[in-house]
């Protein structure tokens, strides 16, 4: 997992309330068995018509888009299924950060294991940002921190672990793994076995 | 000292090491559920790290997601006449994984190769108790059986595969108190998708849901499933419901089920974990289902719901609501009964076992199917299928018209051939109308069996209570 501590962007903003991961990456494109590329089938079908066109106005399809690294979704972005090639697709388009004023909570558990912040807001920073599409923002994973660009600088939540793990670009599967003698403990001592 | 609720009892039962202010508790798994779609990935992942699966032995493989629902007598040419390649690769893939890692594969020919959440109970696998995880958001499913069931993404998966643990913080609960009793023509989905139109797609976000009250206790094992299946609907982490005599008789000789003294000493702890009386939860919802009417959704998430006999609520100028309802090609403020149906789907991991096949077949018996619907009831697994078939339920279904095909998600999220045409609307026994979940431009309609089945005759949105 690459290192994030902090970076800036200009946003791309998505105002739709509860997108779910089936419009982030439809079905039909978890029939690969890697990640290579899948950031082409990010938001499928709202960004292309039925004969892989381009749709104007989408925000994704905006000139400078491919280089924005901050998304600004509506609230309750990333419900419905756990398919981690959700933040697979953002991720490999070129996201490193979703800002809303909620967060599903699979997919904000996906998200922190590939190097994509999920950051919740409050309403009126998340107002600000909806109503300024292209702000340029500062995300600031140390300090736990946004800057907005008129002078605002809002603090997020992050699970402090996981904010850890992105900080020095390791995964967690390692401290997992280091865990081996408890869990063997574990599985000998427990009073009944599944 | 407040008293444990259900799922307090299971998640102390399972922390290996607890959370701290710094790291997340280190929480052991029971029984880890995978299939074709979400795990190549994690494979992957032990296979460039040289790791072997911990627990073999905790893992139950199916192929259900991509798998096509006509019938394949091999995995090479007679897949591929019928597959998309895509899928049939995928499908190739996770046999050979499972071979690779000692897994045993629940495949095709198998009498329980299914839909994940349905072999799970079918076998015994599922036990009051245990922690249950899965590729797939429905794992909250196996909570019906008083088990800690909810889905991960496939890092997670490729966690449990190495250390049969997950690093997890401890989620909220939430309770949510169903009273009243049904009336005839209404069942399990229909409370379900009233809770969640009443608390929201993400009423249940960061918390645990057990679902209590004398609704819930009279309902039987698929029923309870049907409602757990949705709680992540709802948002919500999990759904519980505690176990009881209905539970216990449930598993009563299934395969996998402890046997002999180990079974006396089992139904002794699984009744010890229903919630105490004096538990206490972060959050309480009650509902009365005394009035309840059969429900439909008319927009793109399973919260934007009415009773069948009410219009759609006015437009609130609401730009998420118009785009719904836009996609939908429905109009606010008129109601959805009567609309035209074109596909109805009976199936998925919410409405594929034997009940609904049940009451779908008391109302199509001696109908016919409209002209104008094509009608798909696809079973939760092959031991469903089997059944029904012993039941003479298939003769039902197809002398009515409708067509009866093999075990899998099918049309439900529409991976292989079963999927919507573009602007085809289908009145749906599964658990999600997002967008194009059926297939790209499709509309779907969520319901519960006998919705579904009162529409594919009337061939418009139809309300169950006409036909029963």
């Amino acid at each position: 997992m690459e290192k994030i501590t902090r970076f800036t962007s200009a946003t791309t903003v998505l105002a739709i309330d509860d997108v779910d991961t089936d419009q982030i990456i439809p079905a039909r494109f978890l029939t690969t068995t890697t990640r290579d590329g899948i950031g082409k089938a990010l938001f499928a079908d709202w960004r292309y018509d039925s004969q892989g066109n381009a749709i104007a106005g989408f925000p994704l399809n905006e000139p400078g888009a491919e280089t924005r690294t901050i998304l600004v979704a509506g609230r309750n972005f990333g419900c419905g299924s756990s398919r981690e090639h959700a933040p697979w697709s953002l991720h490999d388009f070129g996201f490193r950060a979703v800002i809303s004023t909620e967060i599903a909570d699979i997919f904000r558990n996906n998200s922190l294991k590939n190097g994509l912040l999920p950051i919740i807001v409050d309403k009126a920073t998340h107002a600000w940002l909806i109503a300024n599409p292209g702000a340029e923002v500062t995300v600031d994973l140390e300090a736990r921190e946004i800057h907005l660009p008129n002078g605002k600088t809002v603090s997020f939540p992050i699970d402090g672990f996981a904010r850890l793990c992105i900080l020095e670009g390791v995964d967690q599967t390692g401290f997992l793994l280091k865990q081996a003698d408890a869990i063997t403990q574990f599985e000998k001592t427990r009073s009944w076995q599944p | 000292m407040g008293g444990k609720s259900l799922f307090e009892k299971v998640w102390e039962d399972h922390v290996v090491v607890p959370e701290t202010a710094d790291t997340p508790a280190v929480f052991y798994i029971d029984l880890h559920i995978i299939h074709e779609v979400t795990t190549p990935q994690a494979f992957n992942m032990l296979r460039e790290t040289g790791m072997p699966v911990r627990r073999p032995d905790l893992v139950l493989a199916t192929m259900d997601h991509s798998t096509p629902t006509v019938p394949i007598t091999n995995l090479e040419g007679s897949l591929d006449a019928v597959s998309d390649p895509e899928p049939a690769q995928q499908i190739r893939q996770m046999v050979k994984n499972c071979a690779e890692f000692g897994i045993e594969l629940h495949g095709f020919g198998d009498a329980h190769r299914g839909i994940v959440h349905v072999i799970g109970p079918e076998i015994g696998a599922t036990q009051p108790g245990k922690t249950i995880v899965c590729g797939d958001s429905h794992s909250s499913t196996h909570g019906a059986f008083g088990a800690m069931g909810f889905g991960i993404g496939t890092t997670e998966v490729g966690h449990v595969l190495a250390t049969q643990c997950l690093l997890q913080r401890k989620p909220k609960s939430m309770a949510v108190n169903v009273s009243g009793k049904l009336k005839p023509g209404v069942s399990a989905k229909d409370i379900i998708l009233a809770l969640i139109g009443k608390i929201g797609v993400d009423g249940g976000t960061g918390h645990v849901i057990e679902y209590r009250g004398e609704t819930i206790r009279a309902l039987n094992m698929e029923e309870r499933m049907t409602i757990c299946n949705m709680s992540i609907e709802a948002g919500a982490r999990a759904g519980m419901i505690a176990p009881d005599a209905t539970t216990i008789e449930f598993l009563r000789g299934r395969e996998k089920a402890p046997k002999g003294a180990a079974w006396d000493a089992a139904v002794k702890r699984w009744l010890s974990l229903a919630s105490d009386p004096d538990a206490s939860y972060d959050k309480q919802v009650d509902l009365d289902v005394s009035e309840l009417e059969p429900q439909v959704t008319f927009g793109t998430n399973p919260g934007m719901v009415v009773p069948i006999s009410k219009a759609i609520p006015a437009d609130s100028g609401d730009a998420s609501f118009r785009k719904a309802i836009n996609y939908m090609q429905v109009k606010a403020g008129q109601p959805i009964l009567g609309t035209k149906v074109d596909v109805v789907f009976v199936g998925s991991c919410t409405n594929s076992r034997m009940t609904d096949l049940r009451s779908v077949a008391k109302i199509l018996d001696g109908r016919k199917v409209a002209g104008n619907v094509r009608m798909l009831i696809v079973p939760g697994s092959q031991s469903v299928k089997d059944q029904a078939e012993a039941e003479g339920l298939d003769k039902i279904f197809t002398a009515a018209g409708a067509e009866w095909r093999e075990a899998g998600c099918s049309m439900c999220l529409g991976m292989n051939s079963d999927k919507l045409g573009k602007g085809e609307l289908c009145v749906s026994t599964s658990n999600r109308n997002f967008e194009g979940r059926q297939g790209p431009g499709g509309r779907t309609v969520l319901a519960s069996p006998e919705t579904a089945a009162a529409s594919a005759i009337a061939g418009v949105i139809a309300d169950p209570r006409a036909y029963i």
